[in-house]
C-alpha cells in the first residue's frame, strides 16, 4: 500500500511537470491553431540558463529560476515573431513544419553551446525530504515542489484568463480572431503575449523536470515534449483545465503502468491509454465537440 | 481527352526524371567520363535516397492525396524493416547465399505485407478521427510499435523461428536482439533494386490516383460530406490509402534494413517520421514529383554540409525555416507568379479550389 502511494506521488509529481509543459502547448494552440513543436526545446533551454545560472554564475536558485523564465520569455516571442507571424495566413502544415525547424535549430544551438555531454543538474531544491506514516513512505522535496509549483500555476492561470483584460482578449481571440480584432483588441500582441505565458511556463517545467531527472542534454526535452503534447489531446487540446487533467493522468498512468506492468513498456502504455481515451471520447476528456455544418 | 493525355505526359515525365537520375548515377559510379564521379559518402546515400523517395511519395498519399496528417510513418517503416530482416535471413539460410536477390525481394515482400497487415490493425481505429487528433494517434502507434520492438527477441535455431517478448533466453541464434536491435544483418540491398522500388511505388501511387478510387479518395479530402452524400464509401477510400502507404512504407523499410549490418528500433523513431514529413511538405503536398525532388536533395545536403561540421545540422535547420518561409510570403509568390505565367494559371485554380 506505501509502495502504491510512493508510485502514485511520484506519478503526480511527473504528470504535474507534464501539465506545466503540455498548458503552453494547449494555450498556444487554442489560440495561433498551431502545434508548437519547438516547445519541447524551449524547455530544454530554460533548464540550461538555470543550470549556468548557478554553476558558473553562482546565483542561487531562485533567482536562476527566474533568469530562465526571462530568457525563455523572451525567446518565446522571438521565435514566434521571427518565424510564425509572417505564416498566420499559410496551411497550418507549413507552420508545424517552421516548428519543427525551430526545434531542430534550437537543439543544435544548444549542442554548439553546451555540447553533446549530458550535464548533471542540481536540484534547485535544498530542502530535505518529508517522510510519513512513520518512516515508511519518503516524499522528495522536490516531488512536494512541483506539486505546489503546478497548483499555484493552474490557479493564477485561471484567474488570469477569466479576470484580466489580457486573458479574456486571449479567450476572445481563441474564439473567433476575425471578431475579436473588430473589437478593438491587438490580435498580434495577444499571440505574443500566449507565446511568452507558454514560454515562460516552459522554464519552469524544465528547471523542475531537471531537477527530478537531473541528466540534461540537447535532446533532454524532446520525449517530454511528445508526452506532454499527448497530454494535452488527452485532456482536450485548446482547454486549460483539460491540460492540467491530462498531464497529471499522463503522469500517474506512466508510473504506474512503469511499475506494474512493464519497465520497458511504459510509454506504449501511456500512448495505448490515449489511443483507448480517443476512441471513447474523439476530442479529448474536456475537449469540446464542433459540430461541423453543412 | 486531352485532360487525360496531359495526365499521362506528366506521369511519363516522372518516371523519365526517376530514370534519368538512375542512368546519370550509374554512369558516376562507372567512372567512365573524367571528373563525373561520386564521392564515397554519396555513393553510401544512394540506397537511403531511394528509401526516402518511397517513403515521402507513400506519405504523401497519405497526407497530400487523402488529406490525413500522420506522424507515424516510421513505424511501417520499422515494421517493414525488423519483419524483411527476419525474412531474409531465414530464407537465405534455406537458400543459401547466392540467391541474394530473390532473398532480397522476397524480404521486401514480407517487410510490405506486415507493415500492411500493421496499417489495417491501426488504420481502423485511427481513421474514426479526424484532424490533429488523428495525427496525435498515429504519432501514438508509432511510439508503440517503436516501444514493442524494443522488447522483441527473435532467434533462428536450424531452420525454425523463435519469437520471444522481453525474454531474451530462446534457443538459437539471434536475429533480433530486444533493445540491440538487429546485428549481423547480410546487406542484401543494392540500388538497382531500390531504383526498381521506386518506379513501383510511382506506378502503384501514380495510377491510383488517376484511378477512380484515386478521385474518390481526393473527393473526401476535399469534402468528406459532399463525398458521402453522392454514395463514397469513406471508411473503404480511407483505409484504401492509407494501407497502400502502410505497405509501400513496409517495402522501402525492408530495403533499408538489409541495408546496415545492424538496425535498432530507435532508428525508426518520432524524427524519421518528421524527417520524412519535411519531404513531403517541401516538395508540396499532394504533389508526387516533388515529394521525389525534396527527398532527394534533403538526405543529400547534410552531406553537402559536411564541410560545416559541427554547424551542418544548425545550417539544415535555418535552410528549412528559411525555405518555409521563403514559399509562403506573399509577395515572394506573387512575383514568381508574374515572371512564370503557367504558375499563375495553377496556383489560380489551387485558391479556387480552396475556396
Amino acid at each position: 500500500m506505501t509502495l502504491f502511494l510512493s508510485y502514485l506521488i511520484n506519478g503526480i509529481s511527473l504528470g504535474s511537470v507534464y501539465a506545466i509543459i503540455a498548458l503552453g502547448y494547449t494555450m498556444v494552440y487554442g489560440i495561433a491553431k498551431m502545434l508548437n513543436f519547438a516547445h519541447g526545446d524551449v524547455i530544454m533551454i530554460g533548464a540550461y540558463i538555470s543550470f549556468c545560472a548557478t554553476q558558473y554564475l553562482g546565483m542561487p536558485a531562485l533567482v536562476s529560476v527566474l533568469m530562465a523564465m526571462v530568457v525563455c520569455t523572451a525567446l518565446g516571442i522571438v521565435i514566434e515573431g521571427l518565424a510564425y507571424k509572417p505564416l498566420r495566413q499559410a496551411p497550418s502544415l507549413a507552420v508545424l513544419i517552421t516548428a519543427i525547424g525551430v526545434s531542430y535549430f534550437l537543439q543544435n544551438v544548444a549542442l554548439l553551446i553546451w555540447g553533446t555531454n549530458p550535464k548533471s543538474f542540481t536540484s534547485v531544491v535544498s530542502f530535505g525530504s518529508l517522510s510519513l506514516l512513520g518512516g515508511k513512505l519518503l516524499i522528495s522535496s522536490e516531488t512536494i515542489v512541483t506539486i505546489l509549483a503546478n497548483i499555484v500555476i493552474m490557479i493564477a492561470l485561471t484567474q488570469f484568463t477569466g479576470k484580466t483584460k489580457i486573458g479574456k482578449a486571449m479567450r476572445a481571440v481563441s474564439e473567433d480572431k476575425g471578431a475579436a480584432e473588430l473589437m478593438g483588441i491587438n490580435v498580434n500582441a495577444t499571440i505574443s503575449m500566449t507565446f511568452a505565458i507558454g514560454s515562460a511556463l516552459a522554464a519552469i517545467a524544465g528547471v523542475l523536470l531537471c531537477s527530478a531527472y537531473p541528466t540534461l542534454q540537447p535532446t533532454t526535452g524532446s520525449m517530454p515534449g511528445i508526452k506532454a503534447f499527448t497530454a494535452a489531446v488527452f485532456g482536450g487540446i485548446g482547454s486549460i483545465p483539460g491540460a492540467m487533467i491530462g498531464g497529471v493522468l499522463l503522469g500517474i498512468i506512466e508510473i504506474l503502468g512503469k511499475a506494474y506492468v512493464s519497465t520497458e513498456l511504459g510509454d506504449a502504455f501511456v500512448f495505448a491509454v490515449l489511443i483507448l481515451v480517443l476512441l471513447v471520447k474523439p476530442s479529448g476528456l474536456l475537449g469540446k465537440t464542433v459540430r461541423e455544418k453543412v | 481527352m486531352k485532360k487525360s493525355n496531359k495526365k499521362l505526359t506528366s506521369n511519363l515525365i516522372t518516371y523519365g526524371i526517376v530514370v534519368v537520375a538512375f542512368l546519370l548515377c550509374q554512369l558516376a559510379i562507372s567512372g567512365v567520363i573524367d571528373g563525373f564521379s561520386m564521392s564515397r559518402s554519396l555513393k553510401g546515400q544512394l540506397i537511403p535516397i531511394c528509401v526516402y523517395i518511397v517513403m515521402a511519395v507513400s506519405l504523401n498519399l497519405t497526407v497530400g492525396i487523402s488529406g490525413e496528417l500522420s506522424l507515424g510513418h516510421a513505424g511501417f517503416m520499422s515494421v517493414g524493416a525488423f519483419s524483411g530482416i527476419v525474412a531474409a535471413m531465414w530464407l537465405s539460410k534455406g537458400m543459401g547465399n547466392e540467391n541474394e536477390l530473390l532473398c532480397l525481394v522476397l524480404a521486401i515482400i514480407v517487410g510490405g505485407i506486415c507493415a500492411g497487415i500493421a496499417g489495417v490493425i491501426i488504420g481502423i481505429p485511427v481513421l474514426r478521427l479526424r484532424g490533429d487528433y488523428l495525427a496525435i494517434v498515429t504519432l501514438a502507434f508509432g511510439e508503440i510499435i517503436r516501444n514493442v520492438l524494443n522488447c522483441l527477441y527473435i532467434s533462428l535455431d536450424g531452420s525454425s523461428l523463435h519469437l520471444a517478448f522481453n525474454n531474451p533466453n530462446i534457443p538459437g541464434k539471434l536475429l533480433v536482439n530486444g533493445p540491440a536491435g538487429a546485428t549481423g544483418v547480410s546487406k542484401f540491398s543494392t540500388f538497382g533494386m531500390g531504383f526498381v522500388l521506386v518506379l513501383f511505388t510511382l506506378f502503384v501511387v501514380l495510377n491510383l490516383i488517376n484511378s477512380r478510387s484515386g478521385r474518390a479518395i481526393m473527393a473526401i479530402r476535399d469534402s468528406r460530406i459532399a463525398a458521402e452524400s453522392v454514395g463514397i464509401n469513406i471508411t473503404k477510400y480511407k483505409m484504401m490509402a492509407f494501407v497502400t502507404s502502410a505497405v509501400l512504407a513496409g517495402m522501402a523499410g525492408a530495403l533499408y534494413g538489409l541495408n546496415f549490418s545492424t538496425v535498432t528500433a530507435s532508428k525508426f523513431k518520432f524524427d524519421t517520421s518528421i524527417l520524412v514529413l519535411v519531404f513531403v511538405v517541401l516538395g508540396g503536398i499532394g504533389n508526387i514529383r516533388g515529394s521525389i525532388i525534396a527527398a532527394t536533395l534533403l538526405t543529400v545536403l547534410p552531406e553537402l554540409l559536411r564541410a560545416f561540421s559541427t554547424y551542418r545540422m544548425l545550417i539544415y535547420a535555418i535552410v528549412l525555416i528559411l525555405v518555409m518561409l521563403a514559399t509562403n510570403n506573399p509577395t515572394l509568390r506573387s512575383a514568381v507568379d508574374r515572371i512564370v505565367p503557367r504558375l499563375r494559371k495553377s496556383a489560380a485554380r489551387k485558391e479556387s479550389d480552396q475556396a
